[in-house]
This record gives C-alpha cells, structure tokens and sequence, in this order.
C-alpha cells in the first residue's frame, strides 16, 4: 500500500506545531497501524530527519500507552486500540491524518505524545482498597453477588487509554472516571471508601482541568474497551449518595 | 475534599437538571393551559383569571401566580448561569480543535447551548408580548387573553418567533430531559430506552401543543 500521512509535529511543549505530510509506500496490510508509523520512522532516520515520537508499549491492546486520533476519530476507525488497529482497515492511496489527544488537561509534550499524568492523579485520589497486610484471603473469603462482579470487571477493563477525553467535546474525564469509581463502588471490597472514592476522584478530575458532562456519547462510541455511557449515570448517582452521606 | 453542589461539575450539572426539571414540569402545565384557547374566549380569559385567583381564599389575589413566578425566575438563573458556567469550563478544557472534523452528536445535542440562548430571548420577548403589553401588536388589552393571542398569532414575526422558539424547545427537551436523568443517576442500561422514548415523546407532544395555537390562528380556527 501506498499512503500519504499527515502528522502533527510538535519539537516540544513550547513550541508550536503544525501537520506535516509524508508519503509512505510498500506498507503491509496485515501491519498494525503503529508498525506504519515505524516504518515511516526508518525512513525519516535513515533520511536524517527526526522521527515522528508517539506512545506505544505492550501492542497488544491492555496497556492503554497508544494514542493518535486518526482521521478525527481516537484510535482510529475501528472499535480498538491503535496498536490492535490493522493497515487492511484502510485503501491503497489513502491520505491519513494523525493527531495527538486533544484536551487542555493532556498537553502535548512532543509531537503525537501527550501528558496524561492528570489520569495519574484521579487515581492517586481514590482508586485504591483499604486491605490488610499479610497472606493474600482465601479467593472465596469475600462473596461477591456475580451481577456485582460482572459490573466490577465491565469497569475493570478501562486501560486508562484517554480515548475518552480526546474524543469528547468538552475534553470530559467523565467516562474513564466513572469507570475507576464504579469497579471499586460495587464491591465489597472497595465499600470503605465508597464514599470518599468518588467525592475525591471527581474532585481532582475537576481540579485537573477536564470539562463536565453533555452527555454527547462521543467517550463510549471511542472507548477501545467498550465502558457504556450509562457508567457515567451510575457514576452521578454514586457522587449523590456520596454527597448525602457525608453531609449528615 | 468534600464540596458543595456548585463547586462540583457534577453537582452543577444536578442544579442544572433539577432546575431544568422543574421549568420542564411548567411547560407541561403551560401547553396543557393554552389548548384551552380551543373552547373559545370565554372558557379561555377564565383559565387565565383562575391562574390568578389559584389557591383561594388561602392566598390572596395573584399571590399563587406570583409563587409559580418566583420558583420559574430562580430555576431559569440557576439553569443560565451553571450552564454558562459549564459551558466555559469545557471550552476551557478543549482549546485546541482537531485538523480532521467530523460532524458530531446529534443536532439535539449540539445546540443545547445556542438554544438555550433562544429559548431566554424568547422568553423575554414572550412576557413583554403577552404578559406586560409592552411589545404587544396592536392595543394589548388586561384580562382579555384571547383576544391578545389572536393579535400576536395575526402578525408573520409573531408566528416566525414564537414557531422558532417552539422547535428549540423541543430540541432543547429531547437531549435534555434525557440528559437530566443521566445526571440524576436515573439512567442506566436497561431504562436508557424508556427514557429515550420518554424524552423524544415528552419533545414531540409539547412541540405539536404549543405550535397548535399559532396554526389554529393563522388558519382561522381559533380568531
Ligand atoms: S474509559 Fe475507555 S477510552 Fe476512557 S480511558 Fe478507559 S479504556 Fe480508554
Ligand atoms: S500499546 Fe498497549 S494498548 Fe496499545
């Protein structure tokens, strides 16, 4: 395949950037849209050029390191990451235009790599147990319903990816901190802090600078993992409780 | 870190959706109200004298009309200014915009701000018309409602306004009764359904309510 890019390049946080084009040629359709982007690299450094700098770490789809929106859609046109994103999904002679993330709370540090040490920060605040040390509980010590723990692996599966924020309008952490609020709400093992969880993680996602709810649906429809909107409903109604709760 | 409702998103968003709420429940009553026009002046200028004389002899001459308008001003400024508000804050949070656009969200959803803006002008204006006089078509005369709304309805702005202002709230309900039970924690996977059918029918009987009027005065069933 024979494909023109357009990418933004961005030397640092300072500086400003602009999209670039590039033509690529001999691209496989069974690469993966990051091994793309490799080949692009090998041939900026054997040109001399710097190479185009974007995240990436296990390729295989659970670490939530790989970003890009491609073609104006996070993570490109099919329900995944870019790394799990394959080259077949596009046509020989396509011009493909690759951005960073998009939000104010994830600036851009170098070209398609940006900041999301603020999803750091929500979780520092309180996606965490309170568990006593020693041997690890027998699995079965604690009874979890099994609706409860299907709802607490639905959310488990967010990787922290951020898809959600650059895809959202209003630059929204709304999904992905709904989704670390309801894993740990609905066990029993995250029920001390229920409370706390969710006032302080919403808090920070506040603090940080993301922007509210409109309930486009622009976060579920980019989700790689496929965390519903209606986590975000399940979400309010904790921050409600919470709000009840600890005003009494 | 706990915090008050309007220094949270999340909480300013319960404001919003409580307050939207509530002028929701008063358009209901309103539409409901103005169908009465169909019964003639009679029927019609004496729903708006009960309006008035409500809750007698409990509460004096117009002081239950004055109530309703309390709440109404309170929930339109607590509506306006959170979603003014909001609405800076998620500008703020996406400054820049991506090279590749697509068109995105439903129409619904996309002008739930200027409309909002619409529906205030129009409200203004609306008062001013039918309330106060002071803008009012021809001589606008106290008691007499349906002769005033006759007059409003013979003009083409009177039309043009009022049609437009109807189809923005129609819109403006569709995504926002919805979006109210989202932020109320109503929602979830199994009643996203009944809600969404709720909001668009909630949308579609309010919209054909109020625009029957100003059809049956343009097309002479009500004169
Ligand atoms: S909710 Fe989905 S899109 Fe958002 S960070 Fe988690 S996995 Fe990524
Ligand atoms: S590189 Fe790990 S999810 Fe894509």
């Amino acid at each position: 395949m024979k494909l023109t890019l357009r990418v933004w390049r961005q030397q640092n946080a300072e500086a400003p950037g602009a999209m670039a084009t590039y033509e690529v040629d001999g691209i496989s359709r069974d690469m993966s849209f990051l091994e793309m982007l490799d080949t692009l690299n090998e041939e900026l450094i054997l040109a001399g050029d710097e190479p185009v700098a974007f995240d990436h770490d296990c390729r295989e789809g659970i670490c939530g390191a790989c970003s890009l929106v491609i073609n104006g859609d996070a993570h490109g046109p099919e329900r995944t990451t870019t790394c799990q994103l394959h080259m077949r999904s596009f046509q020989d002679g396509d011009t493909i235009d690759v951005e960073p993330w998009r939000a104010s709370a994830f600036p851009v540090v170098k070209d398609l790599v940006v900041d999301r040490s603020a999803f750091d920060r929500i979780i520092q605040s309180g996606g965490y147990i309170s568990a006593p040390t020693g041997t690890a509980p027998d699995a079965h010590a604690t009874p979890v319903p099994k609706p409860d723990a299907d709802f607490a692996f639905e959310h488990a599966e967010c990787i922290g990816c951020g898809a959600c924020v650059a895809a959202c309008p209003n630059g929204s952490a709304m999904l992905f901190t709904s989704a670390k609020v309801n894993h740990l709400n609905v066990l029993p093992q995250g029920t001390p802090e229920r409370e706390t969880r969710v006032l302080d993680m919403v808090a920070t996602m506040d603090d940080e600078g993301f922007g509210g709810c409109t309930l486009t649906g622009e976060c579920a429809t980019a989700c790689p993992k496929g965390i519903p909107l209606p986590s975000i409903a399940a979400m309010n109604k904790e921050w409600l409780r919470a709000t009840r709760k600890v005003r009494r | 870190m706990t915090r008050t409702l309007w220094d949270s998103s999340v909480g300013k968003k319960t404001i919003m959706a409580v307050s939207g709420l509530i002028m929701l429940g008063y358009l209901v009553a309103h539409m409901v109200g103005n169908l009465k026009i169909f019964f003639g002046p009679g029927e019609f200028d004496r729903y708006a004298h009960w309006l008035r004389t409500m809750g007698d002899p409990v509460l004096h001459y117009s002081w239950g009309l004055w109530l309703v308008r309390v709440v109404l001003v309170a929930a339109v400024v607590l509506h306006g200014v959170s979603a003014y508000q909001l609405s800076r804050r998620d500008i703020k949070a996406r400054p820049a915009k991506y090279v590749h656009t697509k068109p995105r969200a439903s129409y619904a959803t996309r002008t739930m701000r200027w409309g909002g803006v619409i529906l205030a002008l129009f409200i203004v204006w609306h008062i001013l018309d039918l309330t106060t006089g002071t803008v009012h078509s021809g001589g606008f005369q106290e008691g007499h409602p349906y002769q005033n709304v006759v007059d409003t309805f013979s003009t083409w702005y009177g039309n043009v306004i009022y049609i437009v202002a109807v189809l923005a709230m129609g819109l403006h309900v569709q995504h926002g009764f919805w979006s109210a039970a989202q932020t109320l924690g109503v929602g979830n996977a199994t009643r996203d359904r009944v809600l969404k059918t709720l909001a668009n029918l909630l949308a579609a009987v309010l919209t054909l309510g109020f625009v029957s009027v100003p059809v049956a005065v343009m097309t002479g069933v009500v004169s």
